[in-house]
């Protein structure tokens, strides 16, 4: 695999953090002794994050939890290349990351911030096929797909701001799969929206995540959501956030808000993060 | 609250055109009955006016009549918008262009802005004798004049809101991987165009005023020549047609500008009435 090969380039590195990371050789994501410091050498100096190592594999959906204050939008933004981390290294197919790499995508929290209300919603979706230079009729074609995909119909000539909380974050996702990312980062994507369309949101981006055959990693600070979604949960400790572990989630797929929720295994997993977080 | 919005739409969209018709036509009746009252009690009360300054407003309409609408008197506000064409044009494009590179280079904006503020808290009436004697008393003049005061709004209202894009929203623009030039085209412009918009609109009125007022020393047309000359030749009447005419300007322009704000921030002016009402 040619993402192998770029690893390979970094031999001494790979080697030297080759710890409990098993076959990182295929990880979408490897984040190495990730660090980041604010204001450094100021009065006001304050360490966000304290040398945390993960990795993440091609097609898993891994929840980030902790609690809040944690500096988990903070990881974020060093994930997705959006902030240069004080030290340590994130990796995205093997490649360090100096930008926001092309086969990576972001859903924020706050989708009236993130789309842009002068542009309709095809528009908004547009936009980033726009970049990629894709022609007029592959355009609309992919917009539609997208759309159908996240569960909007007919919706591309209206403004975002026409359509409810639930159906914006919607079209947020719709974009943010166009181009076809193989790395989806979401950062508290469902906190803005009513307990029902969280639910719904939620099945809908375990539905999405296999059509698209996309790795997702996932900020929240709902350890029940972390639970519902997740293959593995990182959970973090607070301020500065280190790594307190990493839980492995066992529960069966396809998922169920109703069944998965009231199993007795779920309520296990729920006290054990629970301690997790809260300790 | 989201069925709550729909809902209100679908009754909008539902009533009648007639109705709504009547709805806009009520409206405006009621914006204008107060100035139209004005007019009629100004009509009677100077019926008999024998006062040299206030006469009766019939004799105004009549001169007008002569004046402005069988007459001459027209060409000389020719001039004036001329001057007011060219000197809003290059203060509204000056005025964009000065602040995105302003906003783009921060460093070279540091080091100019003492010297913008200088010139920008200095009353450009109060240069007005230094520019008429470097260039004359001729339309570069004028126009000078114009760029010189009408600038400022312009200018200050895009920089301003250029440097306030959400981070949320250029964040955005990095994971759309969208470059440099296409993110200031396409998110930092048109974040800050309801700010430049506002910005634009002050420069009209001041590019108003300013066509006017460059006209009031040594000048031989324009409609702020004929206002002055019409009240040095005692011709009060004559002067308040003017007075008039320039009204009508200024509304005639400012509705222009609002009827195209209208269409350029329709997506603006529509999000922040849906915000009202959920």
């Amino acid at each position: 695999m040619v993402q192998a090969q770029r690893v390979g380039d970094r031999p001494v590195a790979t080697e030297a953090n080759n710890r409990e990371d098993t076959g990182e050789q295929g990880a979408v994501l490897s984040v190495r002794d990730l660090r980041q410091v604010y204001n450094v050498g100021k009065a006001s100096e304050f360490e966000a994050i304290h040398d945390i190592s993960f990795s993440v594999q091609k097609g898993e959906f891994v929840c980030i939890v902790g609690p809040s204050g944690a500096g988990k939008t903070t990881l974020l933004r060093c994930l997705s290349g959006l902030l240069r981390p004080t030290a340590g290294e994130v990796l995205f197919e093997g490649r360090r990351l100096d930008k926001v790499p092309d086969r990576l995508s972001v859903v924020f929290q706050d989708y009236s911030r993130s789309l842009f209300p002068w542009l309709t919603v095809a528009g908004n979706i547009a936009v980033p096929l726009k970049v990629a230079g894709l022609k007029d009729a592959e355009r609309k074609a992919r917009i539609n797909e997208v759309l159908r995909a996240v569960g909007l119909g007919d919706v591309g000539r209206q403004y975002p701001w026409q359509l409810s909380g639930g159906m914006q974050q919607r079209v947020a996702i719709a974009r943010s799969l166009a181009h076809q990312p193989d790395l989806l980062l979401m950062d508290e994507p469902f906190a803005s929206v009513d307990a029902q369309t969280r639910f719904d949101l939620e099945d809908l981006i375990l539905r999405v995540r296999v059509e698209y055959d996309v790795t997702v990693v996932l900020v929240t600070h709902d350890i029940d959501e972390a639970l519902y979604l997740s293959d593995r949960i990182v959970v973090l400790s607070s301020s500065p956030s280190r790594l307190r572990t990493v839980l492995d989630i066992p529960l069966e797929r396809p998922r169920n808000q109703l069944t998965t929720r009231s199993s007795e295994q779920f309520g296990k997993l729920r006290t054990e993060l629970l301690k997790l977080v809260t300790e | 609250m989201t069925t709550e919005k729909v809902f209100a739409k679908d009754k909008r969209q539902r009533s009648s055109p007639s109705r709504l018709a009547f709805v806009r036509f009520a409206k405006s009746a009621w914006r204008a009955w107060f100035f139209l009252a004005l007019i009629v009690v100004w009509w009677f009360v100077s019926l008999n006016s024998t006062s040299t300054f206030f006469p009766p407003l019939s004799k105004i309409m009549s001169t007008f009549y002569d004046l402005w609408i069988v007459g001459n008197a027209p060409s000389t506000v020719l001039s004036s918008l001329i001057h007011f064409a060219i000197g809003y044009t290059i203060s509204g494009v000056g005025g964009i262009v000065i602040g995105v590179l302003l906003w783009r280079l921060p460093r070279t904006s540091t080091a100019v802005s003492p010297l913008l503020y200088f010139i920008y808290v200095l009353p450009a009436v109060a240069i007005l004798p230094a520019v008429a004697a470097i260039m004359g008393y001729g339309s570069e003049m004028k126009v000078t004049i114009i760029v010189l005061a009408a600038i400022w709004p312009t200018l200050l209202n895009t920089l301003d809101g250029m440097r306030s894009i959400d981070p949320v929203r250029m964040d955005t623009a990095k994971v759309l991987h969208m470059s440099g030039f296409r993110t200031v085209r396409s998110v930092v412009f048109p974040n800050a165009l309801p700010q430049i918009m506002a910005g634009l609109r002050n420069s009209l009125q001041v590019a108003i005023i300013m066509m006017v007022v460059s006209e009031l020393i040594a000048s031989t047309s324009g409609i702020g020549f004929f206002i002055l000359d019409a009240q040095q030749r005692f011709a009060i009447t004559e002067m308040w047609t003017g007075v008039i005419v320039l009204g009508l300007i200024g509304s005639v322009l400012t509705l222009i500008f609002v009827a195209i704000e209208r269409v350029v921030l329709r997506w603006y002016i529509q999000s922040r009435a849906v915000e009202k009402n959920s």
